[in-house]
């Protein structure tokens, strides 16, 4: 195509400006800030990191390190305002539980123990209540985990819709695990834990606006088993970890070919999405590689280990349809370049605004 | 999904791919213009120029329903949602498009009740929920979209709801692209026409660009093969030195259109004397207004809007690229101070636009190997 030459150029410029750190220059937060793609990027890395400027904070992993008299601890904490409260799969005392767990999970350390923290509004009704402290202790049980403790505060009606939940999370770092954000290298391959998409297709359908009727489940689980396989199988071959929620696998990966300055090429064909999830994106304009995951993980992982961390990984629960779904490059740095299934080539990019707001 | 997954066939890609190869001639330069918006977004997600041989070039159309839309009217849309006990209610790549004063979105988190819908009748609905507020829906689009607006005001009228109001910001495609051909210096071979505006109004309104301009056209689909056979089908024509309308979109576009569409506009709308588009000044009756006895549910007239003409800010081409007389990466701004995340203009935001599908899904893709 002719003036290729300066296209180059123009296109290095734009990508020169595109690593740059992340500014937060918006007026006023907008329900973009709360969506897990570039303006969520922006707060987080341009207003809070450099506010609490600590190594940890620094690292961007989903949760900090903190070493205590010899011990290796993970510290998380996350809030849940998904509406509705109760969906297809799940609801939000499951969530968030999964949640904290999974930030610790994809962290490499083994969850240990929560606070949790309900925000309730006045008039919720004590059933809606009682079945969601029933779900946090389930999914505390079932992820292998001890509530410690936690508050409860009532807001007047209308201040906030039922319940919001918050829990702060404490786990152990496996000794097997070496994982950081920076660590991706060349010829890493690409592995993702399950079939993408499945939680923000569910919440979409049960909100009921769409008049589209799917049997879509949340993928809501703990993750902590897939992460330990992962660890087992491929020890310190595997790089790092992300469990790819708000923002999608897109923002995921975005951010890792960011933190680890590689490009990573993913094959379109390779990546499993369900018909049902497939089908809503295509109606709906959004990509399924932008929807929200809330039981699904990424892993990076060397060349070596990898199929055999593949085999470990698909034998943990829920992780049937685990896939290699590419590898780093050494090029283009920081970006997530697609080969489309029709042949051609494209970028995935991070999220920009907010099709689908309080996922989660 | 089985039904679309046939026009996503790799090896019937590559089949077409080879048959384009050998229809151009090979010292020639063709330049073709996809019309529509929905086509940009599909030549950048399935990497069609990746398929194409290096002299044959792609450049787009003012076919974006969003990115058309001027700073002028964001403002009137943003001024009509802040007022006392309306519900503002637009499309989501809207929110994002920025006036003068900001987005819809920040004047949502500034406090005017802005919300998404994904359709007018969901607009519809949400006045039948709030029979005490007035639901203003932000109508935008052409040809393909003002039906349903029409049978949305139509039902409105019919089941009594008073309090659902339009903004109509329709714009029909004819007149742009009779301005796009008689600007000067305009030099292009041919269109890969707009399927779903062909769908309505049939194919009988784009005779002229044969008859009078000598171009061809196609109207084409939006899945991947459909374009890829457009675009032979335009080459194919050059090579004979033909130029006339033809419809690859045959599963879709009937040569009259959709009758039924064009009398709900017809009694529903008529033309505004003329309308500014984003970028390419003002173009006589090239725009929708709520008429006759449809008249009262116009929100324009119920909330009187500024409606000043704003300039587009001076770093801005969008103008350009909407003529196709530069590519997104030549804009000034793009890339650095444009993002989609902090659009300058509108090409930035919808992801029609040809910035932002250049952007998102073009970027970096072009350090191919030949194909």
């Amino acid at each position: 195509m002719s003036g290729g030459g300066r296209e180059e150029r123009m296109l290095g410029i734009v990508e020169r400006a595109r690593a740059k750190r992340a500014r937060f220059r918006d007026e006023r937060v907008t329900m973009a800030h709360g969506a897990g793609g570039k303006s969520s990027q922006a707060l987080v890395e341009g207003l809070l990191a450099p506010a609490f400027d600590s190594p940890a904070m620094a690292e961007l992993g989903d949760a900090g390190r903190l070493e205590v008299e010899g011990l290796d601890l993970a510290m998380t904490s996350d809030s849940f305002v998904v509406r509705p409260i109760r969906f297809p799969g799940g609801s939000i005392g499951e969530l968030a539980v999964n949640g904290t767990v999974n930030d610790l999970a994809v962290s490499g350390a083994r969850p240990l123990a929560l606070t949790v923290s309900l925000v309730l509004e006045e008039g919720l009704e004590a059933d809606e209540l009682r079945a969601e402290v029933e779900a946090i202790a389930a999914a505390a049980a079932a992820a292998g985990v001890e509530v410690l403790g936690g508050d409860t505060k009532v807001v007047e009606r209308g201040r906030c819709e039922k319940m919001y939940v918050c829990t702060t999370g404490i786990g152990r770092v496996d000794p097997r695990a070496s994982l950081a954000t920076g660590a991706i290298r060349p010829g890493d391959r690409v592995l993702v834990s399950g079939p993408i998409g499945a939680h923000g297709t569910a919440i979409m359908l049960a909100r009921d606006e769409l008049g589209l009727e799917a049997e879509v489940r949340s993928d809501t689980r703990s993750l902590w088993p897939a992460a330990e396989a992962l660890l087992e199988a491929a020890g310190p071959g595997l790089r790092c970890m992300r469990d790819a929620t708000r923002g999608g696998i897109a923002s995921a990966l975005n951010e890792l070919a960011q933190a680890s300055q590689v490009g990573l090429c993913v094959e379109e064909a390779a990546l499993p999405v369900p018909p049902e999830v497939a089908g809503a994106a295509e109606l709906l304009g959004i990509d399924p590689a932008h929807v929200a995951n809330e039981g699904m993980l990424v892993a990076f992982v060397a060349p070596e280990p990898a199929s055999e961390a593949l085999a470990a990984l698909r034998a943990a629960p829920g992780c049937a349809a685990a896939a290699e779904i590419g590898e780093a490059r050494e090029e283009p740095p920081g970006t997530v370049l697609v080969d489309t299934a029709f042949g051609g080539r494209r970028v995935m990019d991070m999220l920009a605004g907010d099709p689908l707001p309080r996922i989660c | 999904m089985k039904y679309v997954e046939e026009f996503r066939d790799p090896a019937l890609g590559r089949a077409l791919s080879a048959q384009i190869l050998s229809l151009v001639e090979p010292g020639r330069h063709y330049k073709l213009m996809e019309v529509c918006g929905g086509h940009t977004h599909t030549i950048y997600k399935y990497g069609i120029d990746d398929l194409l041989p290096e002299n044959v070039e792609l450049v787009h159309g003012p076919g974006c329903p969003v990115c058309v839309i001027p700073m002028g009217r964001v403002d009137d849309g943003i001024a009509i949602a802040e007022r006392e006990g309306v519900i503002f209610a637009c499309f989501g790549d809207m929110m994002r498009v920025p006036g003068s004063r900001g987005t819809l979105l920040e004047a949502k988190a500034a406090g005017a009740d802005v919300r998404v819908v994904y359709s007018p009748l969901d607009a519809l609905r949400l006045a039948k929920a709030n029979p005490e507020r007035d639901v203003v829906f932000f109508a935008i689009g052409f040809e393909t979209t003002a039906p349903s607006t029409a049978l949305t005001l139509k039902r409105a009228r019919a089941e009594g709801v008073e309090n659902f109001l339009c903004m109509c910001s329709h714009v029909t495609i004819v007149p742009p692209l009779r301005a796009l051909l008689d600007s000067p210096g305009f030099e292009l071979d041919g269109f890969v026409g707009p399927g779903h505006v062909a769908t309505i109004v049939g194919l009988r309104p784009f005779e002229f660009v044969p008859a009078e301009y000598g171009r061809p056209f196609v109207a084409s689909g939006f899945e991947p093969l459909d374009v890829l056979q457009s675009i032979e089908m335009i080459l194919r024509q050059l090579a004979a030195g033909r130029a006339a309308v033809e419809n690859q979109y045959t599963r879709v576009v009937p040569y009259e259109g959709n009758p039924a569409a064009l009398r709900a506009m017809e009694e529903v709308f008529e033309p505004r004397p003329e309308f500014e588009w984003r970028g390419m000044g003002t173009i006589p009756e090239s725009a929708l207004r709520i008429a006759g006895e449809y008249a009262e549910l116009d929100a324009e007239r119920r909330y009187p809007p500024p409606g000043e003409r704003v300039a587009d800010p001076r770093e801005c081409q969008c103008g350009e690229v909407l003529k196709g007389a530069i590519k997104p990466w030549e804009c000034r701004v793009f890339g650095t101070s444009c993002t989609p995340e902090h659009a300058i203009g509108a090409c930035m935001v919808s992801p029609e636009g040809a910035c932002a599908a250049y952007y998102n899904f073009g970027r970096l893709a072009r350090r191919r190997e030949p194909v």
